[in-house]
Order: structure tokens, then C-alpha cells, then sequence
């Protein structure tokens, strides 16, 4: 090898975006230091320059489904190591030893309930898992949120967080894109909304196909937003990229994104935007005997 | 030719070069006699080593410059070819062809992938291959043209990826290949996959919905190129080998898995070393595919498909 060769580093957890554990935080926008607690308060926000910390998908569920609460639907799909993948270490391995540090089976959680009095399905993905990336179970689970959104007749919601398609479940991975988009294309004809929101970072695969479908597409400020990552464009241009690209600002500016919203302005703009695409509050709940043989929510 | 020799096709090289030596001299009996032996062994040599490709032979095979592009398809099993051009909102990009024509008398909609062939030339105006935004969106204008005129849709995969720079995320390669995803699903006429080449990810899924999707056996379709996975998984695109076999990117590995439906066989040493022959084994699957799709009514054909890419992992799913 060469002496001038650069090694590679491993690629390190994304330690300066999500909150690491302990009293106080140094914001990687403003480096101030926050109280823990007080950016728990405030959705995670930095409260002096408003960088957006990374939400986990369970975080990401509280902050929009009133009282916080909702009813999770698919949560024991599990892959089963489709290829039997191993490159340094077993995909087998890799997926036990995050099933267990995130007490999800995979990279995301799908949940009904309502938001702003409005029913809906909302499906959000854990960027701690595999990188948020989507295999096998992220498309069946999408895919049965949209249906359930459409025999429900109501919204359906998509919080993107992922570097993309999974690698370790090879071209069945790539294949989800097909399917949730497919199960997309009946929740469109049915006039049904369906609201993408992109955050931190959303790139891959998510972006070629359910992400850039939305009714509307939505980011969080400063969000990575991409197909092809930074590094890859780099390297086939062979020069620098310049500052911001691939930011949620420029593909807004590009005409991609309908709008950037602040996350403590999020849930008040969701409400809105759906309301406008007519979704509609529950019925009210019937007089005491009927409501007797409703079953718990 | 010898630029395009492939790697593990050294030992037929050689023969070639032995029986090449021998015709160069004045023709005898006996030299006849060896040329014919050594012709018989090039073959046999050549159908074991075809035999036993492993995954990234096979990668090579897909990449091979002299494997036929949609255009040599064209012109062998096609005729009345017109080829239209553009998005008709930006530009026209040569890396995807769309145009009409006639398949065993019906008319038909062709839309295909181009990375140029073995010309230097061509392949820069192809731009290896690499659609861009303007590209997809070309193909989604045919088809759409398909759709409005009821007829049959022929998509021909070959491409290393939708191009990576700066202009494919400022012109929207992401919306554009998700657009194709969901709009292709909602198509009413038949639509035929062929992944003849390289099945590179979303550029290559971008126009690959349909109802059935038939793959070449020395074709690959992949999440990811083998390099790009060894890169990020390894840390070394050394280990490119051992990455094209975790990804199971060969026909028969995918057909197991249910990803495509039918391998259409090549010519023995790969679909590069003889067009015409290629074209003739692909000509009895694409019509049977096409008629299968073709009896189904609308409702039903688009019934179908969606079930076909609902059941896709669930082999996958514990």
C-alpha cells in the first residue's frame, strides 16, 4: 500500500446529531451548552439557534399523536436474513444486537391514532436501527400502513429518516420501493392524503420513491435530503461540493420540497395542511349505551 | 478484441491464439485436422466456464461493452422502429431510449436504457448509461403516450445507476424515479420488464414495474454495485467478489427469491459474443410474456401487478 494512502476511518455513529445521555448538551449549531431537560421540553430544539436534534421514531410519535398515544400495528415483523448476508459480521448478528439496543424488531414504528383530533396513521422510522435503512420489513410494514389508511379512509403520514435501502436484504430491499409506492398509488386515487415529511437525513432509495410522493412534501429545516450520497457526487464530479447542497433550503429552492417547517411548528402545520386536504375529525363518540359496545381504543 | 477479453476467458484466449498460430501457416491435412480439435475445445472450454460463472463473473459478463443495448434488440426483433425524444420539460437524455415500433406485426412502446456499446463515442453521447431526471421523465411521457393509445409497453433495464452529480439532485432524480414507481403501477396496458444488462438499483427500477419481469441469465440486478457495498460494508471495494455473492444479484438467485419471474437463456459465452442469437432466444419469452399479459382485461392486469410487487420480501418476513 501506498504511503500516501488514505486509511478509511469506520464509519462512527452520528454522535453529534442525536442527544447523547447526561445533564447537559453541546449543541453542535450555536456549541452552547443546553440543559438536557429543557431540550426535551422543547421537542429537541436547540432553544438559542434551533438546530434540530435527531428524534428517535418513538420521540417522533409522541410529539405528534395527541396526548401522545397511539395504538402500534405490525410491531413483531421481523427479518428473517433473506440472503443469508454477512460481510465483516452476520447480518443475523447485527440484527439481534440492534433489535436488542433499540427494543424495536426493526427500523420503524407504525401507529394510528389521531393528531389534532384528525384519525391517522403515522409511520416513523428509527434512524438507530441499520442506519433507518429499509428492507424487507420497513416495505411490508409502509405498505400495510397505507392500506390501513385506505380502508380507514383516513390520512396516512411517513416520517423519513433513513440513509436508504438496506444493503444486507439486497435487491428485495430495492423491490419496497416498488411495492410502498404501488400501495401509494391506490391511496392517491382514493384522494386519500399522504404527507411525506423528510428529516435528518433522508437519502437512498426512501427519497426515489414513497418520500417524494407526497401530497405534500415536508422537511425539517437543514434535513440531508438526497439520492445519491454526498460522497458518490463527489467523486464522479471530483471536486467539492458546495455549502447547504443537498439541504432541505435547496431543494426547496430547487422546487422539490413544499415547504421547511420548524419542528415546534410542525404538528399546528400538519393540522392545517390536512384539514385543507379534507380530513375530518372522528365522529363524535355515541351516547353512553352505544358507547358501551365500542371496543377500548 | 483482446481490450474485451474478460478475465477468467484468458484460457480461451489462448486456444484462440494457438489455432490463429496454426491457420497462419500453409494449410495441411494435419493442421486442418488440429484446428478443428482445437475449435471443438474452445467450445467445450467455453460452455464449462460459462457453466460455472460465479456472481461477479457474472457482474463482468452484464458489463461486457459488446452486450447488445436496447437498439441491437430493436433491429432484430423489431420493425417500423420511430424513436421519439425529450420530457418535454428539459432536455432530451440519450442515456434512455423511447420510440414505437412494430413486435411480430402488434405496436408497441419500447423504452430502454442505453450505455452506448463498445464505442468510445457513443458511449459519452450515451453517457455510460446514467439517466438523468429528464430521462425518467422521458420514459414516463412514452409510456403515458402508451397508456392513452392502449398499447403494449417493452422496458429494457441496462444501466449502471440514475447518474450521481449535481444537476440529477437539483432536477429532481429522486421524484423522478418515485414518480415512475407509482405511476407505472397504475399503467392499464401490459407492461414486459426485460433486465438484459445491469440492473443498477433505483435507476434501473425506475422503469422496471410491469407485469412480468424477465432477466437475462448473465444479466445482474442489485440494490447496490458490488464496489459501492464492499466500500461501505468492508471498507475496501477489494472486496468486490465477496460482496456480488452476499447480494445475490444473479437470475437464479433472484428468481428463488421471487424478484423476477423468468430467466431468458444466452448464447453459450454470453449474449455479447453473438447478437443475433441473443435476440432469437429472447424473442420465444418476450412473446409469451407479452401474450400472457395481453389476455388479462385491464382490472385484472392491474390487480395483478400490484399483487405481484405486494408479495416482493415476503420471503423475507419472519
Amino acid at each position: 500500500m501506498a504511503w500516501f494512502k488514505k486509511t478509511r476511518k469506520p464509519i462512527k455513529g452520528d454522535a453529534a446529531r442525536s442527544v447523547p445521555e447526561g445533564l447537559w448538551v453541546k449543541c453542535p449549531g450555536c456549541k452552547q451548552v443546553i440543559y438536557n431537560k429543557d431540550l426535551a421540553a422543547n421537542l429537541q430544539v436547540c432553544p438559542k439557534c434551533a438546530h434540530h436534534f435527531r428524534l428517535s421514531a418513538a420521540e417522533r410519535l409522541r410529539s405528534l399523536f395527541d396526548e401522545g398515544a397511539w395504538v402500534e400495528h405490525d410491531a413483531d415483523l421481523r427479518s428473517n436474513d433473506p440472503l443469508t448476508f454477512a460481510d465483516t459480521k452476520a447480518y443475523k448478528d447485527r440484527l439481534a444486537a440492534t433489535q436488542k439496543a433499540t427494543g424495536l424488531k426493526d427500523a420503524i414504528i407504525v401507529g394510528s391514532g389521531q393528531l389534532d383530533g384528525l384519525p391517522i396513521v403515522i409511520a416513523a422510522m428509527e434512524y438507530a436501527f441499520i442506519g433507518g435503512s429499509m428492507g424487507v420489513v420497513m416495505g411490508e410494514k409502509l405498505t400495510r400502513a397505507a392500506e390501513r389508511a385506505l380502508a380507514e379512509r383516513c390520512p396516512l403520514i411517513i416520517v423519513s429518516c433513513s440513509g436508504g435501502a438496506r444493503m444486507m436484504e439486497g435487491a428485495l430491499s430495492l423491490m419496497q420501493m416498488a411495492k410502498v409506492s404501488a400501495a401509494l398509488s391506490r391511496l392517491d386515487k382514493a384522494c386519500l392524503p399522504f404527507i411525506s415529511l423528510l428529516t435528518d437525513p433522508t437519502t437512498g432509495g426512501v427519497t426515489a420513491s414513497f418520500a417524494m410522493l407526497g401530497d405534500l412534501n415536508i422537511a425539517e429545516p437543514k434535513a440531508l435530503i438526497g439520492f445519491a450520497g454526498p460522497r458518490v457526487i463527489e467523486q464522479t464530479i471530483r471536486q467539492k461540493l458546495p455549502d447547504g447542497f443537498q439541504r432541505s433550503e435547496f431543494l426547496l429552492e430547487r422546487g422539490m420540497i413544499d415547504l421547511v417547517v420548524d419542528r415546534r411548528q410542525l404538528k399546528s402545520t400538519l393540522a392545517q395542511s390536512l384539514r385543507f386536504m379534507g380530513a375530518a375529525p372522528a365522529p363524535a363518540p355515541p351516547e353512553a349505551s352505544a358507547a358501551a359496545e365500542q371496543p377500548a381504543p | 478484441m483482446a481490450a474485451d477479453t474478460l478475465e477468467f476467458e484468458e484460457p480461451i484466449t489462448l486456444l484462440q491464439k494457438e489455432m490463429a498460430a496454426v491457420a497462419s501457416l500453409p494449410s495441411t491435412p494435419e493442421r486442418l485436422r488440429s484446428i478443428a480439435s482445437l475449435e471443438a475445445r474452445i467450445q467445450e472450454l467455453r460452455a464449462d466456464i460459462y457453466k460455472h460463472l460465479t456472481p461477479w463473473q457474472r457482474v463482468s459478463v452484464a458489463r461486457h461493452p459488446n452486450r447488445p443495448t436496447v437498439l441491437d434488440y430493436v433491429d432484430r426483433l423489431f420493425t417500423e422502429f420511430v424513436e421519439i425524444h425529450g420530457d418535454r420539460r428539459f432536455a432530451d437524455d440519450h442515456a434512455m431510449v423511447t420510440g414505437f415500433a412494430r413486435y411480430h406485426g402488434e405496436p408497441v412502446l419500447i423504452v430502454g436504457h442505453h450505455k452506448g456499446g463498445g464505442d468510445t463515442k457513443q458511449k459519452i453521447f450515451r453517457n455510460f448509461g446514467y439517466a438523468k431526471p429528464e430521462g425518467y421523465r422521458k420514459a414516463m411521457r412514452a409510456m403515458e403516450l402508451a397508456q392513452k393509445f392502449g398499447r403494449a409497453i417493452l422496458a429494457f433495464v441496462d444501466t449502471p445507476a440514475a447518474f450521481p452529480g449535481i444537476e440529477s439532485e437539483e432536477r429532481g432524480i429522486a421524484e423522478a424515479i418515485a414518480v415512475n414507481l407509482r405511476d407505472m403501477a397504475a399503467l392499464t396496458v401490459p407492461v414486459i420488464v426485460i433486465v438484459h444488462g445491469e440492473g443498477g438499483s433505483g435507476g434501473a427500477l425506475g422503469i422496471a414495474v410491469g407485469d412480468r419481469i424477465l432477466m437475462h441469465e448473465n444479466a445482474v440486478y442489485s440494490v447496490i454495485p458490488p464496489e459501492g457495498c464492499a466500500a461501505i460494508l468492508w471498507r475496501s471495494s477489494e472486496r468486490k467478489v465477496e460482496a456480488a455473492d452476499a447480494l445475490k444479484l444473479t437470475a437464479p438467485d433472484l428468481l428463488k427469491l421471487g424478484v423476477v419471474d423468468e430467466i431468458v437463456p444466452e448464447p453459450i459465452g454470453g449474449a455479447h459474443i453473438d447478437h443475433a442469437a441473443a435476440a432469437a432466444l429472447l424473442d420465444g419469452p418476450l412473446r409469451a410474456a407479452l401474450s400472457a399479459s395481453s389476455a388479462h382485461d385491464a382490472d385484472t392486469r392491474l390487480e395483478l401487478r400490484y399483487r405481484k410487487f405486494r408479495q416482493m420480501g415476503s420471503v423475507g418476513i419472519a
